[in-house]
């Protein structure tokens, strides 16, 4: 039989497409449905959110931090809950990583402040003596893309029926409306924040990435899981 | 007798060049991003561009896909032909495409490190290409395969040859992964605003995360494994003139390495939030994987039996036995790292990034350039220029790998025992910042390793630079060991 598929390329290849598929359809296939489930509760990436995730994913934060706390008693005592399949579902991509060269970052959110990251993304070692981290002072120079934001959060609602503008929920509206609210969560954030430059920058009506970036690591933590509201 | 063909090499070459030129690009972003982290301001050579997170895409991406696909390419476009019995002389369609492949092949990896160090990347492992750019990856891939099956419909020996199994192998397994994997949603085409060039993903979460280490975990199966066991078939049988130990063996390890490779993902993920029979499937199943991987390599290492002697003449067979050793070590690593208690620990550490190392420094590393070696004087018919660089290089190759090795297992260890230390209380022990300081000499030592075998590369460069240009003329092609001069 094996000689007769090394004549035949055809049926060799069907051969091994055949028995390379089983381990697909055996393990990714049942748990599809169920892993993709979110969380009760779990609230969507704000706009501002998105943007900072864009950000994340742009200067390739996953390349040294995790974002999965793993069951043990170690990780929970230093990162905090462990991680659980629900709270990702809003993830596209998701960001786990595959090495902690920093901490993981996925409740982050929980155990530093806006103006903790501020400092820490202009001149790590300020905060954290003899931290191999890069410091990202173009963060403070670049804004943030509002549109291609805007977009992902369109799509996620639109393609993906992601609960957005529910009641009690982050709201997405129409892009003017997005905008605005943009705008107002960045204020805050800008508020809490020391660095003269992003405050100058959005008296002028520019949002620096950094921002976004901050509103995003701020957004990871347990309280994602409760819906916020205003 | 059969009468000889006159093979085509044109399109080899090509690759050839590819291979020297991806190599060294990638080795030396790998050996820059191993010194940032022990050296920090190194990532501001080239301003936001030259930070880790942006290189270090570019190092993975280029060893993968430059380096690894090259040296896999200009073997299938040499000894295709030769196992095929075909030339590219006589099918200028299959010319055509050849040369249609590796041009498609030169844009997507320019496009590949001009997206990537602006940022612009899908931010899965070894996937980060964008969508438009994914759309080419397929064209250059179904070239490859019309070449690889085209071939064989004109083929002149009745068997596929066992190197051709694997290729096989390598071309359905990754475009079906490649393509399932990068399933995504480009926002304008949805909204309509914002860049054109960004999409999400079909998948969320925890299946994109099953999705994408079905996908990392077989880019490492059927590129660096199956791409690179069909280099070795063919020439280390050819270099040594040895038959392969067991035809059987051979058959065994193929369809066993076939069935049990694909289950092996879900170790990237145990303890996280896949469910537990998955990651259970992929921790047992990636030590069953001992068992086709060592069939492979004791395979390879009996092809030498009662031949060692090669070992002290020839500096080529040294390579393939010494990647082929790598390939058994790895092999046997690997199964171990996925043992759930050990993953627990080795997880997230430099210790994977040893493991990595081990097979593509080693493994694939050196079966690249010892088929390099073989093939340069049959290609342009000289006499290959220095075998006292071959040898020089082996070395300075082989102990930048140990340093580099040994460090990220004591790095990795030491990581993940100081993670979990607790005093007496239950109270942990360090800061994470604490387990950052203590690494740092290793990763000195992982720079200097690294670079070492960046300067064995260069070296390699030279040596093959020369044996087109300077190398003595010869008049027939060797039938099995290279000659060399001294």
């Amino acid at each position: 039989m094996f000689g007769w598929l090394e004549r035949n390329p055809f049926f060799f290849s069907l051969a091994f497409v055949f028995v390379f598929s089983i381990a697909g359809l055996v393990e990714i296939l049942p748990g599809f449905a169920k892993t993709a489930r979110p969380l009760e509760g779990l609230r969507p990436y704000s706009v501002l959110e998105t943007a900072g995730r864009q950000v994340y994913i742009e200067e390739g934060c996953y390349n040294c931090h995790s974002q999965l706390v793993r069951p043990f008693k170690a990780e929970t005592d230093r990162y905090g809950p462990y991680s659980l399949s629900g709270e990702y579902a809003y993830d596209r991509p998701f960001l786990w990583g595959s090495k902690r060269t920093g901490p993981d970052l996925h409740r982050v959110g929980d155990n530093r402040s806006t103006d903790w990251h501020d400092y820490h993304m202009w001149d790590p070692t300020s905060v954290v003596p003899g931290s191999i981290m890069p410091a990202y002072k173009h963060l403070y120079k670049n804004n943030a893309d509002f549109e291609t934001a805007y977009a992902e959060a369109y799509t996620q609602k639109v393609v993906f029926a992601v609960p957005y503008d529910i009641e009690g929920g982050v709201k997405l509206g129409d892009i003017q409306m997005a905008k605005e609210l943009f705008y107002q969560e960045a204020e805050k954030i800008v508020a809490d924040m020391k660095n003269e430059q992003v405050k100058e920058a959005f008296q002028k009506g520019e949002i620096k990435k950094i921002v976004a970036l901050i509103a995003y690591l701020n957004s990871l933590g347990q309280s994602r899981m409760a819906p916020k509201g205003e | 007798m059969q009468k000889s063909i006159e093979y085509d090499y044109s399109i080899a070459k090509l690759f050839v060049f590819t291979t020297l030129l991806f190599g060294a690009i990638a080795l030396l972003v790998g050996v820059v991003i191993a010194f940032q982290m022990a050296f920090p301001s190194l990532n501001y050579l080239a301003s936001e561009y030259g930070t880790f997170g942006r290189l270090r895409p570019l190092h993975t991406n280029g060893v993968i896909y430059g380096f690894t696909l090259s040296g896999i390419w200009a073997g299938w476009y040499y000894f295709g032909q030769r196992v095929l019995k075909i030339s590219y002389a006589e099918h200028p369609f299959l010319k055509f495409v050849g040369y249609a492949h590796f041009a498609t092949y030169i844009v997507v990896m320019i496009l590949a490190v001009i997206t990537l160090l602006g940022g612009l990347t899908q931010s899965k492992e070894y996937a980060e290409l964008i969508w438009p750019i994914d759309f080419l990856v397929v064209i250059t891939w179904v070239l490859w395969g019309i070449s690889l099956f085209g071939s064989m419909g004109v083929r002149r020996e009745k068997t596929i040859y066992a190197s051709l199994w694997y290729f096989i192998a390598t071309f359905i397994g990754i475009a079906t992964l490649y393509i399932f994997n990068n399933l995504s949603v480009p926002t304008y085409l949805i909204s309509g605003v914002g860049s054109v060039w960004h999409s999400i993903s079909l998948y969320s979460g925890t299946n994109d995360a099953m999705i994408q280490w079905w996908w990392g975990h077989n880019a490492v199966a059927f590129v660096f494994t199956t791409g690179i066991i069909g280099l070795i078939y063919y020439f280390l049988p050819k270099e040594s003139g040895q038959p392969i130990f067991s035809y059987k063996l051979t058959l065994f390890s193929f369809w066993a390495l076939m069935f049990v490779y694909i289950w092996a993902g879900g170790h990237h993920l145990i303890y996280s939030t896949t469910p537990d029979w998955v990651q259970t499937l992929g921790s047992v199943f990636s030590v069953i994987l001992i068992l086709p991987s060592w069939g492979t390599g004791i395979n390879m290492l009996l092809t030498m039996r009662g031949q060692w002697h090669q070992l002290r003449e020839s500096p080529i067979i040294k390579f393939m036995v010494l990647a082929s050793t790598f390939y058994l070590f790895t092999t046997l690593e690997g199964p171990i790292q996925s043992i759930k208690s050990v993953n627990a620990l080795a997880h997230f550490t430099d210790w994977i990034i040893g493991h990595v190392h081990d097979a593509a420094l080693g493994w694939v590393g050196f079966m690249i350039i010892a088929g390099t070696y073989h093939m340069v004087p049959r290609i342009f018919k000289r006499e290959i220029y220095s075998k006292k660089i071959i040898d020089a290089q082996f070395w300075v190759m082989t102990i930048g790998i140990i340093l580099y090795f040994s460090s990220m297992w004591i790095s990795g260890i030491t990581q993940g025992m100081m993670w979990r230390d607790t005093d007496e209380y239950g109270v942990l022990s360090y800061q994470f910042i604490d387990t950052v300081l203590a690494l740092i000499p290793y990763y000195i030592i992982r720079g200097i390793g690294g670079l070492m075998y960046l300067i064995g590369f260069v070296m390699f460069i030279y040596n093959i630079l020369m044996t087109m240009t300077a190398g003595r003329l010869l008049e027939e092609e060797p039938k099995y060991a290279t000659p060399m001069a001294s």
